[in-house]
This record gives structure tokens, C-alpha cells and sequence, in this order.
């Protein structure tokens, strides 16, 4: 199994810095065929560096790129690496938004070429959805941005598993279940088996520790730029891989507040409506944290922006200030520093009559840098030097320090470590304590356990009405399908 | 050093390079002779463009297709009716600006209707409004040039010690307008709506108002400049706004504000606005034809785009 011969990719020694920033620190590791390697670390840890590494996106300030025995390290390209049969699906969807689902399977596929190439792309990328996400709903005449983040998602996974010309002999995924349900990333995980069952090598970069330690046959953990534990899988438990990553175990997520006891007590802050014909009403009151469940793309982002807008079809008391969970659509302003990103959610506060203090505006998002740890030396760098989880992070901050009453969080803990997420959850308890509502949208189940109030939505409709002590799991995915489904 | 480096990425930087390059480049073929004066006009046209880039800098800092087409009939229409309107009497002289801006502000206010009730992209938006614009100039005047108050015509070319007054005045504007793009609320919209409309949505910015107050200020900005420049010229005449179309989105390019939004300088509009007036003159100068004289203008301002942009063109 291990033998010389199954070797495909070998990095050796790769260091890559960011100005002052050490990304990577030397790192050494092997791929094999027929292997998923898990690939764990903190926000900021390197992992998806050492990916753009691989798939060509950056070049390596020194160390060596060795596929199938060949050094291929001069000249290293993204063009190459496909050539080579490295595929990476980004954290950071690559597709063109102004395209359709085949024309983009086209641009990574030059091998469909002349007559009948839309056809072709059309038949190459329909498939490969069908087998990897049966029952997907997509039409591969649809323009990219017209989908779901899930939907772009599940294309640029089913884009890098299709095959032409050159074969796909590792295929990298950067969080790729970071914005789907259960049911569709069951579906990934299951695929993933079965292509390195078949001889192929899979990178799984993930924080949901779960689905790492049941996929993947070795785990390598990541800290500071470098690797800091790689062994078989089996050897791993979810608390010994939260020690190598360096943070202290997860405690168990403190049970929430009893739900009843806010419900009775407090005044309700707003009530909103979905449009679908026959649906609930979801109710939260003055403190309460209420979760948003359900399937994926069933409603709830068009909801949480509804009472973000003070739509008509919903009641709502107070300022709304909402945490993109699609950062990159919704939340991030890619031209501004870090600092920028953080105040412009509360630019009121630093006004000196009509102007902008931008003194001040620093040194508030300076603040939240320490309480909500973003890895940057300097929050005037630019944001887009952070990694993924990093400017989630940002974006919360946005959302927490804004003077609103109601924080609506559209699936907002996408690439974000385990550490950070128990941080962030005791934020938001506190935050409720203090009187703020939040509404939770999440395709976690186990972010659902930290609401006081679950509402399940399917097909734009709120189907199920649970409360903290009605909460199972069963009782979720029971209400994500229909009953003749 | 850092300081000096960071200096050196302004990116109003290299149209002033470009200006006082092209000025010593004139002095020197002349020898001297009549550098002030072209100076000294360089600051009077230079006024006149950036009132209205000021306006437009702040439109294409909106982001993608968002362009203030109607900004040459703009002029025309806020010049002829004011001039008609104070027809040569100094006293009317205030009633003739607040005119030409209440003329600005309203054509400004149709712009943005025309595209957010009836959906209307921009550029068709503007460009076609501009020609009812335009018709209604004609109309109201039947094409006749009025004489300007006398007070308006010795203010805008009035001069301390050398320098044009209206100079001095449009420092100040721009002055203002440097203040309202960094440090108020409504400038730092303008920002975000540039890089990303839905998270500037999303994180609070009231994106249509703000685009709102976009389109009226640029139209009001319009209609000062043909205020000021049809007392300048003698009059107001029906093609007086024509070169200004493609010269305000010049100067802002040129001063070194992102054509695809989200990113945007006043200093580099008035090192726009002198390099290409200095341009021209430097090649009137030396003497070139016509079509000599275009070609070079069109190859020195890709030069200056280029030498602005530096390493970031790295695609």
C-alpha cells in the first residue's frame, strides 16, 4: 500500500511567506494513490496555502514539488498542475457568475473544443452532478449566479471530479461541505470514497472533525505554517486531533438557556412571515437565540434579508444588522483593509459632527481584532490577506459591534475553526444575555443545539415550529422531507 | 523611506508627474518665453474640468456602467437659460446661479428615475436624456448667443498676483469634495457601493440613496460649470459642453480613479485636468497638425495610464 511505486505527489520543504507572515514554515508531505488525506488546522494555519501551492496558484519561496517522480517545481502553474491531473476545489468559489453551469465546466475542460462543444460540456458536466449528487436540481443551462451558494458549490466539485483529456489524479477539497446540508455533503463524502477506492488521492481540508476522521485514511494537522501530526486516521480521536491543532478540547456546548422561561418573559422583537402559501410564523422575542434549520437553499437567507429590509410580510422592532455567510457575494469589500471591513457597520459611532474620525474607527476595530482574534499583524493590512476564516471573523465583528438590537447570521461559521466557533458561540450567548436577538441560520445540526428556538424551513415555507426541549435531530431532518418524499 | 515608498504608490502621483513634464517640456522648446501665461491658462480650463470630473469621479466611483453621460447638454441647458434669464443685468447675477443649479440638480434627480423606476442602464440613461436636454437648450434660446452680466465675465477671468481667481475657487471645491469622499458617511458609501452594491446593502449603506445624491451632484456640478463657463466665454452656445463629455471621464481616469469603482482621488483631477490642457498646448507649440497632435495626445495618455498603474497589471 505504501509502497514507493503509489507515491503521486511529494512536497518537500515548501516555505512561502507574506511579507512578515510566514504562511508556510518547510513543509514536507506525500500523497499517495488511493489515499484521502485529511488536512486539519486552525483558521490561519496554512492549509489552504499549501493548497494554492499545489494546484499552482502561488509559487513556493523555496522547497520542491515532485509529481509522479518528476520535479516539476520550475515553472510551476496552475495550467501545469491540470495537466498533471491536480484539481482543486477552492474555499473560495472559482466559477464565473455571469456564465452557465456548462460553459464553466468549458473553461476548466479546453478539451472540449469545436462543433457541439456546448453540448459536450453540457453532457460532461450533467453527468458527473448525477453521479456525485443524484437528485442535485440543477440545470446545466443556468447561469452560475442565479444559483445558491450550495448549487455553485456542488458545480465546481462535480467540475473538478469530470474528466476529459488530462485524468484528475488528486483532487483537492477546500472545505467543500462548508455550505452544504447533511444530506448533499453526505453524498461528497460518499463520492470521495469511492474515487480513491478506484485509485484516486483526495485532499480533504475541513473543520467538521466528524467528517475528516470518517473519510479520510491518514490526517495530517497543520499549525503555524507547518505540520505538526500526520498518522493513520483510526489512530486520531476527535479530542486528540483538537489537542494537536492546539486548542483546548471542546467542552460540551453549555445547554442553552431554558427557552421557555425567555418566550414567557420577554416582549417579542419581531415576527416574520416566509411568502410560500401554507407556512409558520417565526416569533422571536427580546434575548432569545432562534435557529433556522432545514435543508440548504429552502428560504432562510431570503427571510433573514426580508427582516434585515423591514420587509413588508415581517414586524420588526429595532436595527437589523446582519453576518454574510457568502462572504465573498455578500459580505466583503475587497478593495478596503481589515479595519475598513470592521467599522464601516458602525461609521455613526465615529462621527465628530459630520465627519468620520477614522482615529476612532481604528481603534474600535483594533478592539475587536483582540476580542474575536483575527490573525493579522495589522488591521490596516488588506482584507483579502486574511484566509477564509479569518475574514469571516471580520465579518462578524462588522455585525457584533454595529448598534443593532437583532443580528440575523446567514450560515455564518463557513470556514471557520473549531476554537473560533466555541468563542464565537459564547459571544453571541452573552450578546443575548445583554438583550440582543439573534436569528441563526445554519445547516450544522450541532449549531442548531446552541438556539432557544428551532424553525425548520422547507420549499420557502416554515414547516416545523420546535422548541429548545423539541429539538432532536430525527425531528429536523424529519421536517426537511416531505412526507410522500 | 517607507514614507517616501508610500508616497511613491500615490495614485494621483503620475498625472502631476505627467503635468509639470509636459509644462517644463514647453517652457523648454520656447525657451521661456510665455510659461506663465500657459500656466496661467492651464489653471482656468483646468478649473472648468475638474467642476464637472469632480461630479463624474464621484458617479464612476459607483461602480461598473455607472456613468454621467448628460453632462455636456447638462451644461448647456443651465448656461443658455441662466444667461437668457439675467440677460445681461448684474443684478440678477444670483438668481442666474441658484438657476443653473436648481437646472442641474433637477436633470440630475430625471437621470436617476430614468434609472432606477424604469430600470434603464446608466449610459442610455443619460445619453439618452441628454438629447431632450439638448432640444430644450435650443428651444429656449432659438440658438441665439446672450452676453453675460459683465460682473460674471471679470470674475471668471479675474486674477491675484497672476492667478486666476476661479482657480482659487475650484481648489477650494475640490477641497470640499476630497473631505466628502474620505471622511463622511455618504463618501464612504459611494466607496463600498463601488466594490460590492449587495454587502454594501447588507452591511447598512442606503445604496439607492446614495446613488440618488450621486446623479444630482454631478448634474449640479454640471450646471455650475456652464454657469461659470458661458461667463467666461461670452455667452452661452449650444456645443460649449461638447468636448467636456469624454474630458470629465478622461480626468478621472487619468487622475488615477478606478474605472471599475470602489476606489477613487480629487488631487489627481486637477493634475488631470492641467496635463491634458498642457498637453495640447505643448503640441500646438511644436507646431503639429491635427491629426499628429491626436495621435500623440491618445499615446501619452495610455503612457500615463500605464506609468500610473505600475506592478498592479500583473494579469
Amino acid at each position: 500500500m505504501s509502497a514507493e511505486s503509489d507515491l503521486i505527489v511529494r512536497l518537500d520543504g515548501v516555505a512561502k511567506s507574506f511579507g512578515a507572515v510566514h504562511a508556510l514554515d518547510g513543509v514536507s508531505l506525500d500523497l499517495r494513490a488511493g489515499e484521502c488525506l485529511g488536512l486539519v488546522g486552525h483558521n490561519g494555519a496554512g492549509k489552504s496555502t499549501l493548497m494554492n501551492v499545489l494546484s499552482g496558484n502561488l509559487l513556493p519561496d523555496t522547497g520542491a514539488i515532485v509529481i509522479a517522480g518528476q520535479d516539476v517545481t520550475a515553472g510551476y502553474s496552475p495550467q501545469t498542475a491540470m495537466q498533471r491531473g491536480v484539481r482543486c476545489v477552492y474555499q473560495e468559489l472559482s466559477l464565473c457568475p455571469n456564465l452557465t453551469v456548462a460553459e464553466n465546466a468549458r473553461i476548466s475542460h479546453p478539451a472540449i473544443a469545436g462543433f457541439g462543444w456546448r453540448r459536450a460540456a453540457r453532457a460532461l458536466i450533467g453527468a458527473k452532478l448525477d453521479e456525485v449528487f443524484p437528485g442535485h436540481g440543477i440545470s446545466t443551462n443556468d447561469v452560475v449566479g442565479d444559483l445558491s451558494i450550495a448549487r455553485r458549490q456542488m458545480v465546481e466539485i462535480a467540475r473538478a471530479f469530470a474528466v476529459t483529456d488530462t485524468p484528475a489524479r488528486v483532487v483537492i477539497l477546500d472545505e467543500p461541505t462548508s455550505s452544504l446540508d447533511a444530506v448533499v455533503a453526505e453524498k461528497l463524502l460518499k463520492h470521495v470514497r469511492r474515487y480513491v477506492e478506484g485509485g484516486g488521492t483526495c485532499v480533504l481540508i475541513s473543520h467538521l472533525l466528524g467528517e475528516v476522521l470518517e473519510t479520510s485514511d491518514r490526517i495530517a494537522v497543520m499549525r503555524d505554517g507547518g505540520v505538526v501530526a500526520l498518522d493513520a486516521a483510526r489512530s486520531f480521536t476527535r479530542n486528540s486531533l483538537v489537542a494537536a491543532m492546539g486548542s483546548v478540547a471542546e467542552t460540551q456546548t453549555a445547554a442553552a438557556a431554558d427557552g421557555a422561561v425567555i418566550r414567557d418573559g420577554a416582549p417579542v422583537t419581531l415576527r416574520a412571515t416566509p411568502s410560500a402559501p401554507e407556512t409558520l410564523t417565526l416569533t422571536a422575542h427580546k434575548g432569545e437565540v432562534v435557529g433556522l434549520a432545514g435543508l440548504s437553499g429552502q428560504g432562510q437567507t431570503e427571510l433573514l434579508v426580508r427582516v434585515f429590509e423591514h420587509a413588508p410580510g415581517t414586524d420588526v422592532s429595532g436595527n437589523v444588522s446582519l453576518v454574510a455567510g457568502d462572504r465573498q457575494s455578500d459580505g466583503v469589500f475587497p478593495l478596503w483593509s481589515i479595519a475598513e471591513n470592521v467599522s464601516i457597520g458602525s461609521l455613526r459611532q465615529f462621527l465628530d459632527g459630520f465627519l468620520l474620525n477614522h482615529d476612532k474607527a481604528f481603534e474600535f476595530s483594533n478592539r475587536w481584532k483582540d476580542k474575536i482574534g483575527i490573525r493579522t499583524p495589522d488591521m490596516a493590512d488588506p482584507i483579502l490577506s486574511l484566509s477564509g476564516g479569518n475574514q469571516q471573523k471580520a465579518l462578524f465583528a462588522r455585525a457584533l459591534g454595529a448598534p443593532a438590537e437583532i443580528i440575523v447570521m446567514d450560515d455564518p461559521m463557513r470556514g471557520v475553526d473549531v476554537g473560533t466557533k466555541q468563542e464565537v458561540y459564547a459571544m453571541i450567548r452573552e450578546e443575548a444575555q445583554k438583550g440582543r436577538t439573534f436569528l441563526w441560520y445554519t445547516t450544522e445540526m450541532d449549531e442548531l443545539r446552541n438556539c432557544d428556538h428551532v424553525y425548520v424551513f422547507r420549499e420557502g415555507a416554515i414547516v416545523a415550529d420546535l422548541t429548545r426541549a423539541e429539538m432532536t435531530e430525527e425531528r429536523v431532518l424529519h421536517a426537511s422531507f416531505r412526507a410522500d418524499a | 523611506m517607507s514614507a517616501l515608498a508610500k508616497f511613491g504608490k500615490q495614485p494621483w502621483l503620475w498625472a502631476w508627474v505627467g503635468a509639470i513634464a509636459v509644462w517644463a517640456a514647453t517652457a523648454a522648446y520656447t525657451g521661456g518665453t510665455g510659461s506663465g501665461q500657459v500656466m496661467s491658462a492651464a489653471l482656468t480650463f483646468g478649473a472648468f474640468f475638474v467642476i464637472v470630473a469632480l461630479g463624474q469621479m464621484f458617479v464612476i466611483t459607483l461602480g461598473p456602467g455607472n456613468v454621467d453621460l448628460s453632462v455636456p447638454a447638462c451644461m448647456t441647458l443651465a448656461g443658455t437659460v441662466a444667461m437668457k434669464s439675467m440677460d445681461g443685468s448684474g443684478a440678477m447675477l444670483p438668481l442666474g446661479l441658484l438657476l443653473a443649479l436648481a437646472i442641474g440638480l433637477s436633470v440630475g434627480a430625471i437621470n436617476y428615475s430614468l434609472i432606477r423606476l424604469l430600470r434603464i442602464p446608466p449610459i442610455i440613461a443619460t445619453l439618452s436624456s441628454s438629447f431632450i436636454y439638448q432640444s430644450a437648450a435650443i428651444w429656449w434660446n432659438r440658438g441665439l448667443r446672450v452676453k453675460p452680466p459683465t460682473e460674471l465675465a471679470e470674475f471668471t477671468t479675474a486674477k491675484i498676483a497672476g492667478i486666476p481667481v476661479i482657480a482659487l475657487c475650484v481648489v477650494v471645491l475640490a477641497a470640499i469634495g476630497h473631505v466628502v469622499l474620505t471622511r463622511t458617511l455618504y463618501g464612504r458609501g459611494v466607496i463600498a457601493i463601488g466594490q460590492n452594491p449587495r454587502a454594501a446593502h447588507l452591511a447598512g449603506v442606503k445604496v439607492e440613496r446614495i446613488r440618488a445624491a450621486t446623479y444630482m451632484l454631478s448634474a449640479t456640478l454640471a450646471g455650475l460649470c456652464g454657469y461659470l463657463l458661458a461667463g467666461f466665454s461670452g455667452g452661452a452656445a449650444l456645443n460649449m459642453g461638447e468636448e467636456y463629455l469624454l474630458s470629465s471621464i478622461a480626468v478621472v481616469v487619468i487622475g488615477g480613479t478606478s474605472v471599475a469603482g470602489g476606489y477613487a482621488n480629487v488631487p489627481g483631477l486637477w493634475g488631470a485636468a492641467l496635463f491634458l490642457f498642457l498637453l495640447v498646448t505643448m503640441l500646438n507649440t511644436m507646431g503639429a497638425g491635427a491629426g499628429v497632435r491626436l495621435v500623440l495626445t491618445g499615446l501619452i495618455i495610455i503612457g500615463v495610464i500605464v506609468a500610473a498603474s505600475g506592478g498592479k497589471r500583473t494579469t
